[in-house]
């Protein structure tokens, strides 16, 4: 016998606090399989953010360290100064990385911090029960939008790749899904390149995942990767926005 | 050996493996729960196991560890 | 090797965090502390550092927390309003036990306030550099040579507890010029076991984190981290005496207005009454011994502050009501004058 699939060496063995569904199970193991891919967890260093992934620090085998809400872009960016030869990635949420941390998240992009940025979009705010995120999509219904978002009332949300992508010290940004195998398999390439870029030293790369929330959004884990297929990938279309690929 | 071993402690029923199974051979538990409370994730038919890992790809909890058999 | 020039404040403290072996630095301008700044921008890049100036005072205070839980000196510096931004991760350090150095030249206020030399900030550096139950060591520099010397003190302690440091100075301070000795410093970086830079698959991961939902955990850190706040009250409180042998009349001041109420004591002396000068070299630990010690040898104190009256508290605390406590203050940027000072000690004299 062969193993086909395994834990991940990075991934610690404990059980997450993670809702049943919550696709940041997921997304956790792809970046510590993109960790083992490289052979890099010796030097790793992650920062966890604010927000129902707040203890992802308990979750990865390197050395972690938890970041104030928003602001682990600048975390990252300390420990990366301080150490060129760690590698570095934050993993945030939409609140954490769009609405508390947008100054950080884009002066780091734009100063080409050397960092991986691993940013889930399930456009809510977990951790608090539901409320309005930044990525709510339009007519969305959250706890602080009991009719829907209006956006002539709360704004518009926010398209995170789109943005960075028109700043010059971004390497990689790109949209990704877990909503099924396939999707699976394209974020965990997608992640992959993004630690690979800063082990290249290529400047700031970011995978942005299109992830659940079937606790705040009142669906069974199944219907809600059939609502982030239906509603949210029309709106945050899947695919690269910008990729210096070869180029340093 | 079983081409999947299935950690049943850890599963929290959530299902989604069941949904993407190919050959239809995954169910959620029918009589009774694991020590955390959930309806763990059982195999019907390991004999139609083609050991595709899709299962194991979807599923946020690490529960299942798929191996193939040498040919 | 030493050496004697003469330099402003502000350098001084940037040439004596070099000194002390901190090459990272993340700031953002604000006057009147911008030639720490600008002194950094111009070294740490010819010495292997780094001088990073921020998106905001927030940002710049989270990049020292990342550099200083990865184990390395570091440091940010601000004024006033932009020590309020900073305020978020010193409360983080503080709750994950890492070491940094924060320097604060103070402004007027409250608000944008103004540009002149202020004290107004010793509440918030004493009591409330962020939210929880913390304290960092704040140190007071009354001489650019002083400022060079608590660098490296601040530095020292704040890796020996663990705990973040401040410098706190004013206006005056930092834009003062004077000749200093620039000697090496006589510590070495402590060593960091805890810092999260990798494992190198050497050990288990480390996790620098300030989150803990149970109660009884979170209390149970909290309490550990002030038993070693006890430690450093006992060990690290400093304080000058001035005069004080048979003052009495017990002037208080720090700081830049330690130097103008030196001069009042003086000329007090010289008109008949017995005045004496506390100065507080830490204001956290609170030198309340050295207050203490003397309830009962003079008739009352005196605190002299460029603020409305905050260290004053401190003294009272200190005294306890075995005597008056007196204060004299003059606030927004205003310097208060010899003078001023002399005919507050002439009127408690009388």
């Amino acid at each position: 016998m062969s193993v086909v699939f395994e834990k991940p060496k990075a991934l610690c063995d404990v059980d997450t606090h993670y809702c049943p569904g919550c696709t940041h199970g997921i997304v956790h193991r792809l970046v510590a399989e993109a960790i083992d891919e490289l052979g890099v967890e010796g030097r790793t260093v992650g920062i966890a953010s604010v927000g129902c992934s707040v203890m992802s620090y308990n979750y990865f085998e390197c050395d972690m360290i938890q970041a104030p809400h928003g602001r682990a872009p600048a975390v990252a960016t300390g420990v990366k100064r301080a150490h060129p030869d760690n590698v570095v990635f934050t993993y945030q949420g939409d609140g954490d990385l769009a609405a508390i941390g947008t100054a950080e998240t884009v002066h780091s992009a734009t100063r080409g911090e050397n960092i991986t940025v691993i940013f889930i979009n399930n456009a809510i705010y977990g951790m608090t029960g539901g409320q309005m995120a930044p990525t709510t999509l339009p007519g969305q219904v959250t706890q602080t939008t009991p009719y829907g978002r209006d956006v002539s009332y709360s704004g518009n949300p926010i398209r995170v790749c789109e943005m960075l992508s028109t700043l010059d010290g971004v390497a990689l940004a790109q949209r990704v899904a877990v909503d099924s195998v396939p999707h699976i398999k394209e974020a965990r390439k997608a992640i992959v390149k993004a630690f690979k870029n800063q082990i290249d030293k290529k400047g700031f790369s970011i995978v942005e995942v299109l992830s659940t929330c079937p606790t705040n959004w009142g669906l069974s884990p199944v219907e809600a990767m059939q609502w982030l297929r239906d509603n949210m990938i029309p709106y945050y279309p899947l695919g690269v926005y910008k990729d210096i690929g070869g180029k340093q | 050996m079983e081409k999947l071993t299935i950690n049943r402690e850890k599963c929290k029923g959530c299902g989604l493996c069941v949904s993407v199974c190919p050959k239809k051979i995954l169910r959620l538990s029918e009589d009774g729960f694991n020590a955390k409370g959930y309806r763990a994730v059982e195999v019907t038919d390991i004999e139609k196991c083609i050991s595709c890992a899709m299962c194991a790809t979807i599923c946020p909890d690490v529960v299942i560890r798929v191996e193939r058999a040498e040919r | 090797m030493s050496k004697r020039v003469l330099m402003k404040g502000n350098e001084a403290l940037a040439e004596a965090a070099i000194q002390a072996g901190c090459i990272h630095f993340f700031g953002y301008p604000i006057t009147p502390q911008t030639e720490v700044a600008a002194y950094m921008s111009k070294r740490l890049p010819k010495i292997g550092g780094v001088y990073l100036q921020a998106e905001s005072e927030l940002a710049a205070s989270n990049m020292l927390l990342g550099a200083a839980a990865s184990g390395i000196r570091a440091m940010t510096s601000s004024s006033s309003p932009g020590i309020s931004l900073k305020t978020e991760a010193i409360s983080y350090m503080a709750g994950s036990d890492v070491p940094a150095l924060i320097v604060n030249v103070q402004r007027g206020g409250p608000g944008l306030g103004g540009i002149q030399p202020s004290q107004a900030d010793y509440f918030q550096a004493t009591r409330a550099l962020g939210h929880g139950d913390f304290q960092v060591l704040v140190f007071a520099p009354a001489t650019v040579q002083e400022i060079m010397d608590l660098v490296y003190l601040a530095f020292d302690r704040a890796e020996e507890y663990r705990v973040p440091a401040m410098i706190l100075a004013d206006g005056m301070l930092g834009q003062m010029m004077e000749p200093v000795v620039i000697e090496k410093p006589q510590t070495s970086p402590h060593e960091k076991p805890w810092a999260a830079s990798g494992h190198q698959n050497k050990r288990r991961h480390n996790i620098i984190n300030s989150l803990y939902l149970q109660a009884e955990e979170l209390e149970n850190r909290v309490i550990e981290r002030y038993k070693r706040y006890e430690i450093i009250k006992e060990k690290e409180q400093r304080a000058e005496e001035y005069l004080m042998e048979d003052a009495e009349i017990a002037v208080v001041a720090y700081g830049a207005t330690s130097r103008i109420v030196k001069a009042a004591v003086k000329e007090a002396r010289e008109q008949g009454v017995k005045a004496g000068c506390i100065r507080p070299i830490t204001l956290w630990p609170y030198p309340t011994d050295t207050i203490a010690k003397y309830v009962n040898q003079v008739k009352c104190f005196l605190s002299v502050e460029m603020s409305m009256g905050q260290m004053v508290e401190d003294v009272r605390l200190a005294v306890n009501g075995a005597v008056p406590v007196e204060f004299y203050g003059r606030t927004g940027g205003v310097i208060p004058e010899p003078g001023e000072v002399l005919a507050k000690i002439m009127e408690l004299g009388r």
